[in-house]
């Protein structure tokens, strides 16, 4: 049962009971879910939560939709897993990977369609829709498959087939929009308007948020019931990032942990660093850029988020850093070589960031850390495709050792 | 009707740009909320007119320096 008390503007603080909108009609803010967590508080408990599913479900007490098989995939309960050799190259000693690539279609955005999808069936709605380049797509259109629900995914035209792929698979109807970003995002607004779907990340965005609450929740349960010391975690929107955080917090106010005393960290690319520009610069106003990075996954120049996770990092005493283009390939490469896990670019970013806040001492060796791996690498394989080269032999054991050496 | 942020990170901008906009063009203007601090800021405006109107303001608000944007954010997702 969900413990929703209504929709809540986060600038103005007018209330709105719960429906498809994610606008305060008054000043344009955004809305957010308001829960009762008291009611949360005595409906929760460690046991309980450990005899739910594994998947997202399990903290559905904490979710704005309930639990509908119908349109569920899995998404969620990922492993956390104890670094060993990135943690080593580093000099860390407690260092977590949460692997949220292995998510049924292969990034973190399953967590927030699962709610997403689970909400609109909820509110009568029989279509899914969004725009997006990429790992989004792939959720929606996963989540409508299963729910026997019509999907529409809009992308610009000019995009790589082979990046489509992974949302082409699905089924949906699959619009190609010619014309600039700005012409995409504009007409995406206005079908918003217009359509009676729920575009995920528009007109039910509220709902869609929290669905990354829970990489909040599992890290906490995952490492024992606690925050850590430390989370880098790579933005786009800044959504997710400030979730983490609301997570943490909202287990910590239902006693399920103890005080959090986490520090955020915020790490983008050098090509669209609207958010970390802005922490550099020791100022809340985000001067939008056109987003060019290799990192594609992180490409957004005007994040609707990014106020917030400025306010986040400010709060919890973190920080924000930008990975340079040229280490985004190497963080993805260092992951895989040091603990085997194959991320995108965005987990190639997170790797960066979280080097350069060892180096520079923000996190010290003893502090547990988690490092948030939000996407899977086969899906930008042309991002280091220069790994690729074998040694090409014949078939016969002489050529072998040629090429290796006998056996000693 | 269009809703758009505009950025102002130059304090060089001496127009008064958003009374320009209702001024020059045929645009009714509706501040909903803004943040200035020191001269740069943004301010969320609620835009009504002939769309083709509204975006020739726009055009020309660029052109004195003020970034203009979807006051939603960007609603393409990577
Ligand atoms: C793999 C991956 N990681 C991180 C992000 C950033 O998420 P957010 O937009 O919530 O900051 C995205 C998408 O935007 C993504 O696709
Ligand atoms: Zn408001």
């Amino acid at each position: 049962m969900t413990h929703v008390t209504s929709l809540r503007c986060k600038e103005c603080s007018r209330e709105y009971p719960v429906g498809a909108f994610n606008v305060c009609e008054f000043c344009f803010g955004p809305l957010e879910v308001r829960y009762d967590l008291d009611a949360i508080k005595a409906a929760v408990s460690r046991e309980s939560i450990a005899a739910g599913p594994n998947s997202l479900w399990r903290y559905a007490e904490f979710l704005p939709a309930d639990h509908n098989p119908d349109v569920d995939i899995n998404a969620g309960f990922t492993p956390l897993i104890r670094s060993k050799g990135l943690a080593d190259k580093l000099g860390l000693e407690e260092l977590w990977i949460k692997n949220d690539s292995v998510n049924p279609s292969y990034s973190f955005k399953d967590r927030v369609v699962a709610v997403a999808s689970a909400k609109a069936l909820e509110l009568g709605f029989d279509t899914l829709a969004c725009a997006s380049t990429g790992n989004l797509a792939c959720a929606v259109a996963a989540h409508a498959a299963r729910g026997n629900m019509k999907a529409y995914v809009f992308i610009p035209s000019d995009l790589e087939a082979g990046k489509v792929l992974g949302a082409a698979i699905y089924g949906p109807t699959m619009i190609a929009i010619d014309g600039t970003y700005d012409d995409v995002n504009r007409l995406c607004s206005e079908l918003a308007d217009t359509y009676p779907w729920a575009f995920v990340n528009i007109n039910i965005r509220p709902f869609y948020a929290d669905g990354s609450k829970t990489l909040g929740f599992e890290v906490a349960e995952q490492l024992g019931w606690r925050a850590p010391a430390h989370v880098v975690a790579p933005s786009a929107s800044g959504a997710m990032f400030t979730k983490i955080y609301q997570g943490f917090n909202e287990f910590a106010y239902t006693g399920l942990i103890g005080k959090v005393e986490t520090k955020m960290h915020c790490v983008q690319a050098r090509g669209c660093s609207p958010i970390a520009t802005a922490y550099e610069e020791g100022r809340l106003i985000i001067r939008p850029v056109r987003a060019n990075t290799i990192a594609k996954s992180l490409g957004i120049g005007n994040p609707a988020d990014g106020y917030y996770a400025l306010k986040v990092i400010e709060a919890s005493g973190g920080s924000a850093v930008i990975a340079e283009e040229h280490e985004v390939a190497e963080g993805i490469k260092l992951l895989a070589e040091a603990d085997g896990i194959f991320t995108e670019g965005a987990g190639g970013v997170a790797v960066a960031g979280l080097r350069r806040l060892v180096a520079r001492g923000t996190i010290k060796p003893d502090e547990p850390t988690v490092l948030y791996i939000t996407g899977n690498g086969l899906k930008t394989t042309e991002v280091v495709a220069d790994v690729v080269h074998p040694i090409h032999i014949e078939a016969t054991v002489a050529a072998f050792q040629d090429a290796i050496g006998a056996r000693a | 009707m269009q809703r758009v942020r505009l950025t102002f990170l130059d304090r060089l901008i001496k127009e008064p740009v958003v009374y320009q906009l209702g001024k020059k063009f045929d645009i009714v203007t509706n501040i909903r909320r803004a943040d200035i601090q020191e001269g740069i800021g943004w301010v969320i405006l609620e835009l009504e007119g002939d769309d083709a109107e509204i975006d020739r303001g726009l055009e020309w608000a660029r052109t004195v320096g003020v970034r203009v944007d979807p006051a939603l954010g960007d609603l393409v997702e990577p």
